[in-house]
């Protein structure tokens, strides 16, 4: 993946193949980071050039990306981005808010501090400029297809607007903007992101329309209003990206018309499991086999019961020859009982059992 | 003697030994719950002076020809392959650093600057050697397949040569543990699969080629007229990290004082059992901090053996407590200089080249529970039977 410039490129595999007789078992992009932090292409790497604040509780993240990064992500879709705070790589994905385009060669993320988001408040209130960060490339489906439809419809709650402003930035690049309805819903006017941006967007483009919602004064947008709001909802394809119960109620309500293959949705929080007992299923290689495993069970015994090649060694959590990344879910290490729920994170397959539904990268 | 129970062997109660396992998780979660910043800049401080010494030794040694070049570039190459082995590769493999969730400093994917590959290091040292660590006839750490190290295991003319293999496997270490993880006894007994045996050869072939290529044939090359000064360069680093390395790693488990135990003591065994068999198999150095960094801090042996995953720059501050609860429980903490921890090796590989009955045993007796006598400490029991009895049984 980090790879797919060089690859693409003859003459950069030769140069690396022949770097790589020279500092095996390394890389030579273990000795060039440390003359520069983004001469690698091992990991994808960015340097954090601005924090650019967007309301007082979100921020926006001018990144530059290292070696091996393309640019070439649909509006849309997001990142994984990895923070080094205290010593240990945190993980999380944040769509991209900046086009396609390479402009100054950077990639921008939109980021909301939550009341409870440990990451999310230092990404907001502790950043620095200059700080190195891990990206993982783009991906995600919750994309608009080329050409666009003629009519859209987007449905977005607080910090969903982020995927969004991509793909409106990108039809405005382009000086196409097909009829657009947008209904965006915060908690209040200062907590709006982007409110400038689009409210000159309205100005600009006849054809698409702003519907500015509130919920201080005005309420909770709920799928009912729909028909007030954007009385021809049934003919637009809609894209929907914010809270959980949102895009339930929004999906659901699509569902009861018959349209649910009108509506894409984005979630950004992680689905919680009720009490947060461990057991659930387990899947072995993203499409790979799943079973259903208890509270007891642990993932190395799961994956040796579905047939998969489990490496292992020790079965007490010595050795760690069975850590393997986790895709997604959470586990509970059964030691010590601590939870760990970030996709990429490396997790001890003998002494781990799932906490709900996981997924592990094998 | 290898021992069959480990309990037994320390004189300590049931309630004693799951005392001693409590306190020893308890100084694991100390450590774990306060890793961090700190220590994440140590590796990478670490990681950063042995990639310059890398860099700094092959451009020294393109001036090879000139013998004060040639002997700097050595001496920097040198112990850049040694912190890489040590007090990198080694502790990374045991995902001593894999909490920092950081994929180019990772258990999973370090490959380390010798001949043995990793994946099969990872089996044969983290799982087999520290899980049944001194475990005669489980653990291929006990003279490598080559030496007698036990006075347990049986003796054959063949190790009449113990001093040659000795001084051959020093020399060429790093082949040593290249091919560890075939298991030499399953091969010779004809149990070992033949297709695991072939990948893992063509695994370890592969990953020789490569670092010939690197050290024998395009570094010096590139130096161009100074090919064979670089040659013998490279080479000398190579033997002298094999040397050093051997060194480090046979004081781990082999000087007066570390135990062996036998198959009984693997039944059974409680998690305290085990950490308790850890303590009593492994033997620490004294010295310095650079000392210590160039052995990647095995001289905290016993520590490394009861926490192999924990960040190694924390051993130090683990062995304080540690030596406290060895002694507030009277269990033997070996330790000793450097020169005197392989002095007692060496002698031990040379007195079992020879038959039991020709050497004596220098193995330290089992510790005495607390407040006992040691046994020639006590008075003689049968003083009545007069002064020339009392004699006699001294001379005996």
């Amino acid at each position: 993946m980090a790879d797919s410039l060089i690859e693409r490129s003859r003459v950069l595999r030769q140069v690396r193949r022949v770097g790589k007789a020279l500092t095996t078992p390394l890389h030579p992009d273990d000795y060039l980071s440390l003359v520069n932090p983004l001469w690698s292409a091992r990991e994808l790497r960015g340097r954090v050039e601005r924090v650019e604040p967007v309301t007082d509780r979100a921020a926006t993240l001018v990144i530059r990306p290292g070696w091996g990064w393309q640019f070439d992500h649909k509006p849309g879709q997001y990142i994984g981005i990895g923070i080094e705070v205290d010593g240990k790589f945190h993980w999380r994905s944040y769509s991209l808010s900046s086009t396609p385009l390479v402009e100054g060669k950077t990639v921008s993320i939109t980021v909301k501090a939550m009341p409870e988001g440990f990451l999310s408040n230092h990404l907001v209130e502790g950043v620095e400029p200059g700080t190195i960060v891990r990206l993982a490339a783009p991906q995600g489906d919750f994309t608009v297809p080329e050409p666009p439809p003629a009519k859209m419809l987007f449905i977005v709650g607080g910090s969903g607007i982020t995927p969004v402003m991509s793909i409106l930035r990108t039809l405005d690049r382009r000086d196409q903007m097909p009829d657009v309805e947008l209904v965006y819903s915060a908690v209040s006017e200062e907590q709006m992101m982007f409110l400038y941006e689009l409210r000159v967007l309205a100005l600009r483009y006849p054809t698409f329309t702003f519907h500015e919602r509130f919920t201080d004064s005005d309420g909770m947008f709920t799928a009912d209003q729909l028909d007030d709001v954007c009385p021809d909802w049934r003919e637009r394809e809609t894209w929907a990206c914010g809270p959980g119960p949102m895009l339930d109620a929004f999906t659901e309500h699509y569902a009861e018309a018959g349209l649910e293959d009108n509506i894409h949705v984005e979630r950004f929080t992680l689905q919680r499991v009720d009490g947060g007992d461990a057991g659930g299923t387990a899947t072995f290689g993203v499409g790979g086999p799943t079973v259903e495993v208890d509270g007891a069970e642990t993932l190395l015994e799961a994956g040796e019961r579905a047939g998969v090649n489990m490496l292992f060694g020790c079965r007490m959590g010595i050795c760690h020859t069975c850590d393997v990344p986790l895709a997604s879910g959470r586990v509970r290490d059964l030691r010590n009982g601590d939870e760990h729920g970030e996709p990429g994170q490396y997790i001890q397959t003998c002494v781990s059992v799932a906490v709900g539904d996981c997924t592990l990268s094998l | 003697m290898a021992y069959s129970d480990v309990r037994e062997y320390t004189h300590l109660t049931d309630d004693e030994v799951e005392a001693i396992g409590r306190e020893l998780d308890e100084i694991r979660a100390e450590v774990e719950a306060s890793r961090g910043q700190a220590d994440r800049d140590y590796v990478l401080r670490v990681i950063a002076l042995q990639r310059r010494l890398a860099v700094a030794g092959r451009i020294t040694l393109f001036a090879s020809m000139f013998p004060p070049a040639w002997l700097l570039g050595t001496a920097l190459l040198s112990s850049a392959k040694i912190l890489e082995n040590m007090e990198i590769g080694h502790n990374t493999m045991h995902g001593q650093w894999d909490w920092m969730n950081d994929p180019e400093i990772h258990s999973s994917n370090w490959e380390w600057d010798t001949t043995q590959p990793a994946e099969q290091w990872k089996h044969s040292h983290n799982y087999i050697h520290h899980q049944f660590t001194n475990v005669l006839g489980h653990d291929n750490d006990v003279g490598y397949g080559i030496l007698r190290m036990s006075r347990d295991q049986k003796w054959t003319p063949y190790n009449l040569g113990q001093p040659v293999y000795n001084a051959l496997l020093a020399l060429f270490f790093e082949y040593g543990v290249a091919l560890h993880d075939l298991d030499i006894e399953a091969i010779r007994t004809g149990k070992k699969d033949p297709k695991l045996l072939k990948k893992q050869l063509k695994q370890i072939g592969d990953k020789i080629g490569k670092q010939a290529l690197k050290d024998y044939i395009v570094y010096p090359a590139l130096t161009g007229p100074a090919f064979f000064h670089t040659l013998s360069a490279n080479v000398t680093a190579n033997l002298v990290r094999n040397v050093w390395a051997y060194m480090i790693i046979f004081c781990g488990h082999f000087p007066d004082g570390a135990v062996h135990f036998d198959e009984e003591e693997l039944e059974d065994e409680t998690r305290a059992e085990w950490y308790l068999r850890q303590m009593l198999g492994s033997a620490n150095f004294d010295g310095g901090k650079l000392l210590h960094l160039m052995s990647g801090q095995l001289g905290y042996q016993i520590e490394h053996h009861l926490f192999p995953d924990l960040p190694s720059n924390r051993y130090a501050e683990i062995s304080v407590k540690v030596k406290d609860l060895c002694e507030r429980y009277g269990i033997p903490y070996t330790t000793g200089p450097l020169h005197r921890q392989y002095g007692q090796t060496l002698r031990t590989i040379l007195k079992l080249s020879l038959p039991n009955r020709r050497t004596k045993d220098d193995s330290t007796p089992p510790p005495v529970p607390k407040g006992r006598k040691r046994d020639d400490e006590r008075p003689g029991r049968r003083s009545e039977l007069g002064r020339w009895t009392n004699a006699a049984a001294s001379i005996l």
